[in-house]
């Protein structure tokens, strides 16, 4: 659905992004992932046939971007990061008005329709401009149905939401993301993980990994992390541990706990639980810490660690 | 076509929710109802039907001050807000974009000029043997292409700014250096021709507003129109290249 080959981005000097390579299928939710200025609404505005790239190809749906830039825009949804929206109109207004732009037959029909989708109805003959952030964000959200596109792109869709609403509002996109593209950024990682079906994490204009989120995690856990609990005082097991062949490091984190890294690729931990129960003491516990997408993506992120990620790869 | 209505439409809209356009009708009306009703007096004192050139006169300033205040809007708080991105990513040509805003603000003067007729009608009712219709006809058909170049060049400005205000400013002078570029010419004479060419009022005066059209004048101001709106539309699509 999208093919983005070697895209770049200048504004004046500075490279927003640099040669970004993806794709992304019918019915897949696909999430970027980046702090602020790492290139998501860059990316995200070439793709919308907002601007155009300085460098490199972009299909969606299979036209391309610049020579057919209508085509695209007819079966692209966009959601921007300031939610675009007429304040002295009312939702229907606005979404009717919305409607007739995308060329939608049966407007007032497929507005209602919209409206329900969001859960909108009951505000529809209110004032935008009297809307709470949420709702905005909705109305935002409903503007870019209103047209059933293919393919739909959200510009951080959860920002400014109070938790309840976020629940609700990632229900929905994963709703959505089953008979179309959606393409959505974030910097909230929970998020991205429980909404995603594949996730990119950009920073800098360069793509940093690409994979599930299950994956992901499993990819860098290539050096693990185990907690152990033993039946005695951390402070005797812990040379122990430390001698184990494959273990990296060992630290107690509880009197009757120890948390131990692996060497990357090695699995130390038959050869840990041996040696605590060859040496007399009860094993009780033996499992691994689950780095989550924060730790992935801070470590992915740092830019001493772009190294550590090619080791990991082979992994 | 579809969307530059569907623009227009919307444009027509807002003018009636914003005060803009109340205040600019107001004005329109005070001012030339007062000059009206002060004409008619010295009319009847002096035993002189007054043509309606004491209407059009004034409104031509009126609207020389008031349409860059209607155009301001337009496109400089699209892009404030942000929903240019919506309309630019929407399947709509930037020309489209532009030549909608200009037909909502031609509509709303539309509505204002058609208003401003019942003066010549009260006029036509209360002087024998009645007003000269050829005469009112050239100087309204004058008014709409004047003010269509008026809508134009604020609308084109209006694309340059994010800034209501600057946007107001850059038309109100755009539209006075045209308009006094027919004095200018009285005085430099090497240039005379050109300048008495881009002249505006002297367009509308020398000829509509004396009861002739001439197809030059009209030519002209659909020359501005189009120009300007061209210039609006590059001036659009410019914003996605930087």
């Amino acid at each position: 659905m999208i093919r983005v080959t070697g895209l770049s981005k200048d504004y004046g000097a500075r490279r927003a992004i640099d040669d970004l390579t993806f794709n992304a299928n019918r019915g897949e939710i696909l999430g970027f992932l980046g702090p602020n200025g790492a290139g998501k609404t860059t990316t995200m505005r070439i793709l919308t046939g907002f601007m155009p790239p300085s460098a490199g190809t972009v299909e969606v749906g299979g036209y391309d971007v610049i020579e057919n830039s209508l085509d695209v825009r007819r079966i692209v949804g966009y959601l921007p990061e300031t939610v675009p929206l007429y304040n002295d109109m009312t939702v229907v207004e606005y979404l009717s008005y919305m409607a007739g732009l995308r060329k939608v037959r049966k407007i007032r029909a497929r507005v209602q329709e919209t409206l329900e989708q969001v859960g909108m109805s009951d505000r529809a003959n209110g004032y935008v401009g009297n809307l709470s952030k949420g709702m905005r964000q909705r109305v935002g959200l409903a503007q870019a149905l209103i047209h059933q596109p293919d393919v739909l792109i959200l510009d951080e869709p959860t920002i400014g939401l109070d938790p309840v609403q976020v629940v609700n509002f990632r229900e929905l996109i994963r709703g959505l993301g089953k008979d179309r593209t959606v393409l959505l950024s974030s910097h909230i990682l929970p998020e991205v993980q429980q909404v995603c079906d594949r996730v990119l994490i950009i920073n800098k204009g360069h793509i940093i990994a690409e994979d599930t989120p299950q994956q992901l995690q499993i990819r860098l856990s290539g050096s693990q992390r185990v907690r152990i609990q033993v039946r005695a005082d951390s402070k005797d097991i812990l040379p122990l541990v430390k001698d184990v062949a494959g273990v990296l490091s060992a630290d107690a984190v509880e009197h009757d706990s120890i948390e131990f890294e692996t060497m990357p690729g090695q699995d130390a931990r038959p050869l840990v639980a041996k040696a605590v129960v060859q040496a007399g003491y009860d094993l009780l516990q033996l499992e691994p810490v689950k780095m989550s997408l924060e730790d992935i993506f801070l470590q992915l992120t740092r830019e001493d660690t772009a190294d550590l990620s090619d080791e990991t790869e082979e992994a | 076509m579809n969307s530059i209505f569907l623009i227009a439409r919307k444009e027509l809209k807002q003018f009636f929710i914003s005060p803009v356009a109340y205040v600019v009708a107001i004005a329109i009306f005070m001012v030339v109802g007062i000059l009206f009703y002060v004409s008619l007096l010295a009319g009847f004192s002096q035993q002189v039907a007054p043509s309606i050139q004491v209407i059009v006169g004034p409104l031509t300033t009126i609207l020389l001050f008031s349409t860059p205040a209607i155009t301001m809007r337009t496109l400089a708080e699209e892009q404030k807000t942000g929903t240019l991105e919506t309309l630019l990513t929407a399947p709509v040509r930037d020309w489209e974009i532009v030549v909608g805003k200009w037909l909502g603000g031609m509509f709303f003067i539309f509505i204002i000029l058609a208003l401003t007729w019942v003066y010549p009608i009260f006029l036509n009712n209360i002087v024998d043997p009645g007003i000269d219709q050829g005469l009112l006809i050239s100087n309204y058909l004058g008014l709409l292409l004047l003010t269509g170049s008026f809508l134009a060049i604020g609308v084109a400005s209006s694309s340059l700014f994010s800034n209501q205000i600057a946007a107001f400013f850059i038309t109100l002078g755009i539209l006075l250096v045209l308009w006094i570029t027919g004095y200018a010419a009285s005085q430099i004479t090497s240039a005379a021709e050109v300048l008495r060419y881009l002249d505006l009022s002297g367009h509308f005066f020398d000829t509509f507003y004396t009861g002739v059209i001439d197809l030059k004048d009209v030519v002209y101001f659909l020359t501005v129109i189009i120009l300007s709106l061209t210039l609006g539309a590059v001036s659009i699509e410019s914003r996605r290249w930087r």
